[in-house]
């Protein structure tokens, strides 16, 4: 079990290193930090200062060391657009991605568990059929048309809930949180629901697809010789058989359900991290692109660290084994 | 041919209407892309053809100076909607299929090259995958996407723009194969008429292409139906923020992003009818995905 | 003669397809007492299973009992409605699967799967639930039934989660109980206590077994009752020793007769003539073309010499770290030029990686195997393409030792093709000719793998192994996934082989009364080592070997067969 762990945490500063890689030839190899710090009149005497004083004359790996030093300490560089420091912008920004990617996260899990064992259990009803289509024109439609859809219904026809921005904030110990307020709360609904209503269909569909395969286990059919009950044997049995599969894939929607929220946040102008990323795109504001990169490998290696450490804990097979 | 058409798979499809609808409405929609400098009644392209009179005229009825009348309106500069849909459909579906082959081919041959292969070069490219499955593909073809805009000069973006979201979406995408192909591969491999073929003196090359790939094309059928409507919503998505196909050439995310500034103003139909286009698509798609997956999955039946 | 606890009354099973109304069970009848154990016997596909699973209520829609009647203590139970069926299984009528490998869900501790199973239909209480648990493991003789009762089913052999299956089975005291080929994924050695272990169960607590197997041998050993069934119907019933020593049926008749004996070597194998299963074959047709009949200088065609194979198991990133299994350690034998060498062993035992290490399939890690005085463990690219056309092989399975996707004529051209034997003019002709030869229609060619039966793959396989004319062929475990009537068939190829074409063998079994129909010289192998090598008949009269002889004497008794269809034959 513990050699299990410490390989499993091995891998993730190894998928860290890698990102971090990535992360830093972006900052070495796209566009010149030379180019972008100085002005047109420059001599080669003020281009070599700046390389030593970068450090940019340094071997590659002496680099990259100082990069990821720097980069623990949260010190991203300085954005080409805003001209103030990257860590400064990405700390005010999270609390509106994290707060948003939690409830939709809720949301999606919850309800696409409960859906899709619904829809595996009743397989021949009305009611699971129509869910089931109704589910693929939601892996269909694309989340910014849920969007706007729900713009459109809800903020322009109907005049219930704000179309934009997260409503009034209030400030927790340097955390902006929309938690607290009427108008945070109304803020947050659309938003919650367009990104989540996706990963909830993917969690949904893949529950139920897993759930039947468990269904035709042999395993099952011995317990239904044994004359156990179908809830028995449909909660107990096939349901714990599903969720071992199931958890591995709900960590990766975990992390898609931040970076989705790239796109949800273009369409309410929510200011999370993910509309920063977007505008860092548009401008090509490499400091921005490269440290939300790292910020998100962060959480999402974190992510996928508690769900294999999760893994053990519900497969015997692993917790023996190890 | 009548080999096939006596087939279950072929049996199946006549018998589900679900496949048999969303088949011929993938049809048309990709036929009428295909041939639209024939069916477009325009070419939104043309200045020529272009009258800023027709501007925001709503669907079959009569523009105000002009009296010409549009079957779904027209836009702000009064190009037809319906012409610039089969036009945009087509530069969505032509990223979608490049894509989804480009995706495909690369992940087919390191599927069955870590598969059949193992040892080190199988603990590359999966670790590889590994690490590019903990990102969304999306996200990945974003960065892609901006790194690529970084080194391209700015007079070639445009042009390069296409061929850049092809190679984003595609190389966000082979993964998927890759795992798929590498697990039948494995499946595949230690089944005897493999060792028949090495007894026999084959080749790795040669049994892997003529006596696995076959083998495991089934389940790659179906990734790269799903995977097909996935690239286009992709390639939309990509076009809708901003980062995709440009102003020039706009795919059906383009004509959303476009259309989504008209709709607060009560111009529906810019927004409604490419959205509704692109929805008919990717649902069409997805079904067929969703009944082949079924339909190929010996289980179920 | 008491009572039948369970009565089956000309059940028909009804399934439709697209192609019209299948009905794989018709009109079937037996009955069942208390403490009695019913074989049905049949080869695969004469619904003996589909018998079983409508007893007890399991069949898979759209599949149902179509006409007739089950009975169970006097009461009809092939009509109630789902819950009531449901609350007869298990309590009444409990099942045992084949393969104890996926009966027990993974996730779940044994014993919180017998305590679930109790208390449901007993009531007990949990601590009391939990005592009953543990007497049923003890029951079944499972070592340390109070340690086991916590553990996981991964955690169990093949054979202790066979009997913690058949613990599950007995919870609620069933009066009878449906064994599927219960031992057929076990070893002979755990086959014979499984058996041995229902025998013991069904009359110490009366419970009515049925025992649905496709093996003679079970059915010698362990049954009170026989029913033979072929394609959906019962064509005879009776006592076992009735049906085994006196069949009426011309079917039975030639069943009992395909089953290889262990006491004495035939010529040829009766085959199976009911039904229109006959095929001819004309192995002595090809010699004529044959050109590889070359003998080795020394008489000796292959020798092996200290043969060892490690497989990996546990992997370290430090060498000194790693862990292996030897599957094969230190195997010396050789094989003489025209003779058929056998090895034997249970699963396990290394038998199948010996014959993947002399085809270079598998690497060799110690010692040596020389081929007509050449090492081949040492052969370069050249040398070893070279050897190889000289060598084929037979491969256990015939579902996948053919390429799906591949027609059956391209299969057997890929060799000609490759070592580029013939002038392509002549490869065509050749290839109908062996596909003729070995019992083939003159369109097979034409035709993919799946359009065949087992046995006719199986041909298929042979064909394509005789394309490159070799001079030594592999034989792994050639029948055992094939019906006895069929392996009759395939046997008797592989003899004319032999015989005709002056082929050398190398043939691997599980299955000693095979070997002794088969092979010149035979090998016992277990654990990898090879423990005894000797003639056949000195093998299976005058055993030396300890393990060799646990191994004979558990072979099924087929004393109580009838001989008279093999009286009726040359014997050798």
């Amino acid at each position: 079990m513990l050699s299990y762990i410490i390989k499993r945490v091995g891998q993730s500063v190894l998928v860290l290193l890698i990102t971090g890689l990535v992360a830093f030839s972006m900052f070495t190899f796209v566009g010149d930090p030379i180019d972008n710090m100085l002005g047109q009149e420059r001599t080669q005497a003020d281009i070599d200062r700046l390389r030593e004083q970068l450090g940019l004359d340094q071997p590659f790996v002496v680099q990259y060391y100082r990069f990821l030093e720097q980069a623990v300490q949260g010190n991203f560089g300085i954005s080409y657009r805003q001209g103030r420091p990257v860590g400064e912008i990405l700390l005010e920004r999270a609390p509106a991605t994290l707060e948003l990617a939690l409830v939709s996260g809720i949301f999606a899990i919850l309800a696409g568990i409960a859906l899709g064992v619904f829809t595996a259990i009743r397989r021949d009803g009305i009611a699971a059929n129509v869910i089931m289509s109704v589910s693929l024109i939601g892996v269909s439609l694309p989340t910014f048309l849920i969007g706007i859809l729900l713009i459109y219904l809800f903020s322009v026809e109907l005049g219930w809930l704000p179309s934009f921005g997260r409503g009034d904030v209030v400030d927790v110990g340097g955390w902006s949180t929309g938690f607290l307020t009427a108008s945070g709360l109304k803020a947050l609904i659309l938003p919650s629901i367009t990104l989540g209503l996706y990963q909830m269909t993917l969690i949904m569909r893949l529950v139920r697809s897993e759930m039947l395969e468990v269904l035709r286990q042999d395993y099952i059919r011995f317990a239904l010789a044994r004359g156990l009950s179908n809830r028995v044997i449909n909660f107990r049995h096939a349901l714990k058989n599903t969720m071992v599969p199931v958890i591995t894939v709900i960590g990766l929607q975990l992390g898609s359900i931040i970076a989705f929220a790239i796109i949800t946040e273009t369409v309410f102008q929510w200011p999370g991290v993910g509309l920063l990323f977007i505008n860092a795109i548009q401008f090509v504001d490499i400091p921005v692109m490269a440290a939300y990169l790292m910020l998100i490998s962060v959480m999402f290696v974190a992510i996928n660290l508690i769900v294999d450490i999760l893994y053990a804990f519900i497969d015997p097979r692993l917790r023996v084994a190890a | 041919m009548r080999r096939f058409l006596d087939s279950d798979l072929f049996y199946s499809f006549r018998t589900s209407p679900v496949a048999v609808v969303s088949f011929i409405v993938a049809a048309l929609l990709v036929l009428s892309a295909v041939f639209a400098p024939l069916v477009a009644p325009t070419n939104p392209f043309d200045p020529a053809s272009l009258n800023l009179m027709n501007g925001f005229t709503a669907p079959m009825a009569p523009n105000d100076f002009t009296g010409e009348s549009f079957f779904m309106g027209t836009d702000d500069q009064g190009r037809d909607v319906f012409s610039t849909i089969l036009y945009g459909m087509r530069i969505s579906l032509f990223v979608g299929f490049a894509a989804v082959l480009f995706a495909m081919v690369l992940g087919i041959f390191l599927g069955l090259l870590s598969g059949y292969v193992g040892g080190w070069t199988e603990t590359i490219i999966m670790r590889a995958a590994d690490v590019q499955l903990t990102f969304p593909s999306i996200l990945v073809a974003m960065l892609i996407f901006g790194v690529a805009k970084g080194i391209t000069p700015v007079e070639y973006r445009d042009q390069m723009a296409i061929w850049v979201l092809i190679l984003a979406i595609g190389l966000s995408d082979w993964v998927q194969f890759a795992r798929v192909v590498r697990g039948a591969t494995l499946v595949e491999k230690s089944k005897d008429y493999v060792a028949a073929a090495r007894l026999i003196g084959r080749s790795p090359l040669t049994i892997m292409l003529r006596h696995i790939m076959p083998n495991v094309l089934s389940p790659v059928l179906v990734i790269a139906t799903i995977s097909l409507a996935l690239a286009i919503i992709a390639e939309a998505t990509l076009s809708f923020l901003g980062v995709g196909a440009p102003p020039t050439q706009p795919s059906l995310g383009t004509l959303i992003r476009i259309g989504q500034g008209f709709l607060f103003s009560g111009e529906w139909w810019i927004l409604l009818f490419p959205a509704a286009t692109l929805l008919m698509l990717a649902l069409s798609v997805n079904l067929l995905g969703d009944w082949l997956r079924d339909a190929l999955n010996p289980r179920l039946k | 003669m008491s009572e039948p606890v369970l009565s089956i009354r000309n059940v028909t099973v009804d399934i439709p397809t697209r192609h019209g109304l299948f009905q794989p069970v018709r009109n079937v009848s037996y009955d069942i007492r208390p403490g009695e154990i019913r074989g049905v016997v049949g080869e695969s596909g004469a619904g003996k299973s589909m018998t079983g699973n409508a007893v007890i209520g399991l069949l898979d829609p759209p599949a149902r009992i179509s006409e007739g009647e089950v009975w169970l203590n006097g009461r009809r139970i092939d009509d109630l409605d789902a819950e009531e069926k449901r609350a007869i299984r298990g309590k009444e009528i409990a099942m045992i699967f084949q393969d104890p490998l996926t009966s027990l869900n993974p996730l779940f501790t044994v014993g919180e799967q017998l305590v679930e199973t109790i208390q449901l239909h007993l009531g007990l209480s949990a601590a009391d639930a939990k005592k009953r648990a543990i007497e049923l493991l003890d029951r079944v003789r499972i070592p340390n039934p109070e340690e086991r009762f916590d553990q996981y089913p991964h955690q169990f052999s093949g054979g202790m989660r066979q009997r913690v299956v058949i613990a599950l089975a007995l919870c609620s005291e069933p009066s009878v109980i449906v064994a599927d080929e219960p031992t057929t994924a076990l070893d002979v050695s755990i086959q014979a206590q499984v058996l041995d272990l229902i025998k013991e169960l069904a009359r110490e607590r009366q419970v009515g077994v049925i025992l649905v197997t496709h093996d003679m041998g079970v059915i010698a050993d362990t049954t009170d009752q026989v029913t033979v069934m072929y394609s959906g119907e019962v064509v005879e019933q009776g006592t076992t020793g009735q049906i085994l020593g006196a069949p009426s049926h011309e079917y039975t008749k030639s069943l009992i007769a395909a089953v290889p004996r262990p006491q004495v070597k035939l010529k040829r194998f009766p085959q199976v003539s009911y039904g229109g299963r006959e095929t001819t074959f004309k192995i002595e047709d090809l010699a004529r073309n044959w050109t590889a009949t070359q003998k080795s200088e020394s008489g000796t065609l292959l020798k092996v010499d200290g043969l060892t194979k490690k497989f990996l198991s546990k992997g370290s990133l430090i060498p000194s770290r790693r862990e292996y299994f030897t599957a094969v350690d230190n195997v010396s034998f050789d094989i003489k030029d025209g003779e058929v060498f056998g090895v034997v062993g249970e699963s396990g035992s290394g038998k199948s990686t010996v014959a993947r290490m002399i085809a270079t399939l598998y690497d060799v890690d110690g010692g040596s195997a020389s081929f007509d005085g050449q090492d081949i463990t040492k052969l370069d690219k050249e040398g070893v393409s070279a050897y190889r056309r000289q060598i084929q092989m037979i491969f256990q399975d015939p579902y996948s030792s053919l390429n799906p996707r591949m027609k059956v004529g391209d299969i057997v051209t890929e060799p000609l093709l490759h070592h580029r034997l013939l002038p392509s003019g002549e490869v065509k002709p050749r290839v109908r000719e062996l596909l003729d030869r070995v019992g083939l229609a003159s369109d097979a060619h034409n035709k993919y793998p799946h359009e065949f039966s087992g046995g006719q793959r199986q041909r298929i396989s042979i064909a394509r192994a005789l394309a490159t004319q070799p001079r030594f062929l592999i034989c792994d475990e050639p029948t055992s996934a094939l019906d006895v009537s069929i392996q009759a068939q395939i046997l008797n190829i592989l003899k004319d082989l032999q015989e005709h074409l002056g082929l050398t063998m190398l043939f691997i079994s599980h299955d000693l009364p095979v070997v002794r129909q088969m092979c010149d010289r035979v090998g016992v192998m277990r654990h990898g080592k090879l423990v005894e090598v000797a003639e056949t008949s000195e093998l299976f009269e005058a055993p030396k070997d300890p393990y060799t002889r646990e191994l004979l004497s558990l072979m099924p008794k087929l004393e109580a067969l009838s001989d008279e269809e093999l009286k009726a034959q040359n014997l050798a």
